[in-house]
């Protein structure tokens, strides 16, 4: 009935219609990828392309942050929550026409886990015990202990289900089960899917072929939208350029949410942050609500934790600390830390950078001298994140539930090291039950919140620019894929 | 002729050589472990290390330098560590880009420069050399990248006649070109405006001197004394410009290429530089060097060709 109904659709509206449906998208990208292997780069844009385009996983989740079944169709979790049973989709095959079967999953996680790996995410591998293929439809896979995340953990493109055949190769030439396969790629400029016919969901109303754009610079971005050069631009860079797409009829602009928490990080283990009076000080000194408008142009959402305002276990905390300068100098002056002078590094990302001006001025007002110090992304991997020689620095974390940073010891960057959260992260991380959960999750807010570790500035916001008429793109990134396969032209 | 022509060469690979110690170096003292860039913040410290030992950043400093060296000199440029394909391959693929970017900026540099020089010069103090002035003064004035900018809001934007940006290949020639027109003329334009007023003052300063005067009073024609006795000898700051702008050039096209997205070799070193990755910031950098030092060469040579006295005194 549907499929007549749409035939009729089509013939009624003629066939420019049909030839937009069958055709093309362009879809500007500011970062390009070096390779296109999930399974061996941590680079975000091989996720946004790759993952469940190309690749699947043995689940999925969906834009709301819910796992769904993908390469397996089902599954059965043992009493103890530690023994999961996948039943595998029948029928599936790889872009080269090998078939998947249980041997492919088997080799996946043999080879993420093997010591010699150069998984990027090893730590989705590291509760499993063991995996077993009894048949070639059942994978079998024991954990150590229960654990909250791992449904959600092997849907991301770090766990995608690769060939034994092409595993070595796909660095440059991927070849997965997903909905679109891999065509070409010209450096520098463009990649090329086309839909692949023979995948379960394909539909002749699925777009055919998918141009990815590379365009690091935000004004050229502008351009090739206003000259109808790509089609849509999923995360634009610069805020400040939304109006004159929101004033143009051709354009539709969405404001979506992602996983990114920006955070004024404090180095916990250094004097004077060390002292939970000068955390909270920092906590009263800032005012999101001014940084949003100010470095954001508006777009974001304030945040009073560590935590992203549209998951379901969230808590508001964002009136622990209200903007209070007064009280920001009393607290500072009660830890003897008056006329403090510290540094701000601040990563070559348009978030940090604009801040970072308007955190200066902000604790100004509370005495703190505060020098900024403008890095390259090599450079804040070094001292920063390696070495954790720096004062404050400002920087999104975009993984879903990573809340267990802060349980991650004295030698993350973080330099916070507190056996209670460690204690309160074992217990949220290997918790199964999902009202157990949700409850320790809140706890988990909270902890951080009232231990003010880092100033919580706000939920990163997805920016995109859309062609009008074009439809079924993500609004919102709950992880760092976005499938392609319910694009359409209307 | 040939001793200078041997002593020129020795300079040449001297500094090649020097060239490729010290970007050695520099790449290898920056901040930043290309292992950690391509795993990210969340991967583990074991799978940092067993990418590092894969990449060989485990072995000695001087070792790798003679390694990487011994390989270049027979056309081998390693394995780019962030694209995993080797750096030649890379290279060649960027290269009918910016080949052709460049050689279309510098001949449009060339003419329109010398064309615009020689007339000022010739209607000197009158309004067209006033023109050329101007125009030239707002052509140093403004930045290459802002010009690009302008460019594509009106021609791309506005009246929609050429592409924003991007190269389609050299499949369908006139979209190619048509790809390169916006990215030649935003080169072009900046450079020409300095050749253009070191042109006009060379030929005026020509011009002044005894010989132009003589072969004016025995009546030749001004185009013929401009093109017989003024050019020839107005020629050697003109080619002294044009071989510091070929340079200039290699380096305009780093931006250039990133206003217009364009798969060229400025992007790709802008890229490499980002990642770390060794091998391919090595390779191009000794690439741009190579093409600076060669020009030079070239430019000494023309000043031998063109005066004859500079040869001996060389």
């Amino acid at each position: 009935m549907l499929k007549a109904l749409s035939l009729a659709g089509a013939l009624a509206l003629g066939p420019a219609v049909a030839a937009a449906a069958a055709g093309t998208v362009s879809i500007g990208l500011q970062q390009e990828p070096t390779v296109l292997d999930p399974t061996a780069d941590a680079t975000a844009a091989i996720d946004t392309i790759t993952a469940h385009n190309i690749f699947e996983s043995l689940t999925t989740v969906n834009e709301a942050g819910e796992v769904l079944p993908d390469l397996a169709e089902s599954w059965t979790v043992s009493e103890d929550g530690t023994v999961y049973t996948f039943t595998l989709r029948e029928g599936v095959t790889f872009h080269d026409g090998t078939s998947f079967d249980s041997a492919d999953v088997k080799f996946t996680f043999d080879r993420a886990m093997a010591p010699d790996s150069v998984n990027p995410t090893k730590g989705i591998f590291a509760p499993i015990v063991s995996v077993e293929a009894p048949d070639p439809r059942t994978v079998v896979i024991t954990l150590k202990q229960p654990s909250a995340f791992f449904l959600f953990d092997i849907a991301q493109g770090d766990a995608s289900i690769v060939a034994p055949e092409s595993a070595e190769t796909n660095k440059t030439n991927p070849i997965g089960t997903g909905p679109y396969r891999f065509d070409s790629w010209t450096r520098g400029d463009r990649l090329t899917l086309k839909a692949y016919r023979a995948h379960r969901d394909y539909t002749p109303k699925m777009i055919d072929t998918v141009v990815f754009r590379f365009i690091a610079d935000p004004a050229a971005a502008v351009a090739a939208l206003m000259a109808e050069e790509i089609d849509a631009f999923p995360v634009m860079p610069a805020p400040e350029t939304l109006e004159q797409f929101k004033n143009d009829p051709r354009f539709v602009v969405v404001e979506g949410t992602t996983e990114g928490e920006v955070i004024l990080a404090l180095n916990n283990s250094r004097p004077p942050f060390n002292d939970i009076r000068v955390r909270r000080a920092i906590n009263h000194a800032l005012d999101c609500k001014a940084i949003i408008e100010g470095a954001m142009y508006g777009y974001g959402t304030p945040i009073g934790s560590f935590f992203p305002p549209h998951h379901k276990s969230y808590v508001d905390l964002t009136g622990l600390y209200p903007h209070d300068p007064e009280k920001a100098r009393a607290l500072l002056a009660a830890a003897g830390a008056e006329n403090l002078e510290v540094t701000l590094v601040l990563p070559p990302f348009p978030y940090a950078r604009r801040s970072g001006e308007i955190i200066q001025s902000q604790l100004a007002k509370v005495g703190i001298k505060v020098k900024i110090e403008n890095v390259e992304w090599a450079y804040w991997l070094n001292e920063v994140y390696k070495a954790r020689n720096y004062d404050m620095t400002i920087i999104a974390h975009t993984s879903p539930n990573d809340l267990g940073n802060f349980a991650r010891g004295p030698n993350y960057f973080y330099g916070y090291d507190n056996p209670e959260f460690n204690a309160l992260w074992e217990r949220i991380r290997t918790e199964s039950d999902p009202a157990k959960l949700d409850a320790l999750l809140k706890e988990g807010q909270r902890f951080v919140a009232e231990e003010a570790v880092h100033g919580f500035l706000f939920q990163l916001p997805r920016l995109g620019v859309y062609k009008k008429g074009l439809t079924g793109y993500w609004k919102s990134a709950p992880v760092l894929f976005a499938p392609l396969k319910d694009l359409r032209w209307n | 002729m040939g001793l200078f022509l041997l002593r020129r060469l020795l300079t040449l690979i001297a500094t090649l050589v020097a060239v490729s110690i010290v970007v050695f170096l520099v790449m290898n003292a920056l901040p930043g472990d290309p292992a950690l860039i391509v795993l990210g913040i969340d991967s583990t410290p074991e799978a940092q290390a067993a990418l590092r030992e894969k990449m060989g950043l485990n072995e000695p400093l001087a070792l790798r330098y003679l390694h990487w060296a011994g390989a270049a000199l027979t056309g081998d440029f390693g394995i780019s560590h962030s694209f995993d394909v080797p750096v030649g391959r890379l290279i060649a693929e960027r290269l009918p880009l910016t080949l052709p970017l460049a050689a279309l900026a510098t001949v449009a540099t060339v003419t329109t420069a010398i064309a615009l020089g020689v007339h000022a010069a010739a209607r000197h103090g009158r309004l067209a050399d006033w023109g050329v002035m101007a125009l030239s003064q707002l052509g140093i004035a403004v930045p290459a990248f802002w010009l690009a900018i302008l460019l594509v809001i009106l021609f791309a934007v506005r009246l929609r006649w050429l592409p924003p940006g991007g190269f389609p290949g050299w499949d369908d020639p006139v979209a190619a070109l048509r790809a390169l027109v916006l990215p030649t003329v935003s080169l072009a334009l900046v450079q020409s405006a300095i050749l253009a007023r070191v042109t006009r003052s060379s030929v005026l300063e020509v011009m002044r001197l005894d010989y132009a005067r003589t072969a004016r009073a025995k009546g030749l024609s001004r185009s013929a004394i401009l093109r017989r006795h003024v050019l020839p000898n107005a020629l050697i700051p003109i080619v002294t410009i044009i071989g510091m702008q070929i340079a200039n050039l290699v380096t305009g096209t780093i931006v250039i290429e990133n206003v217009f997205y364009l798969p060229g070799l400025g992007r790709l070193i802008f890229q490499s530089i980002a990642n770390r990755d060794i091998f391919t910031v090595q390779a191009l950098v000794m690439l741009f060097a190579a093409v600076v030092v060669v020009t030079n060469f070239l430019v000494d040579v023309a000043y031998a060709l063109i005066d004859p006295r500079l040869k001996d005194r060389v």
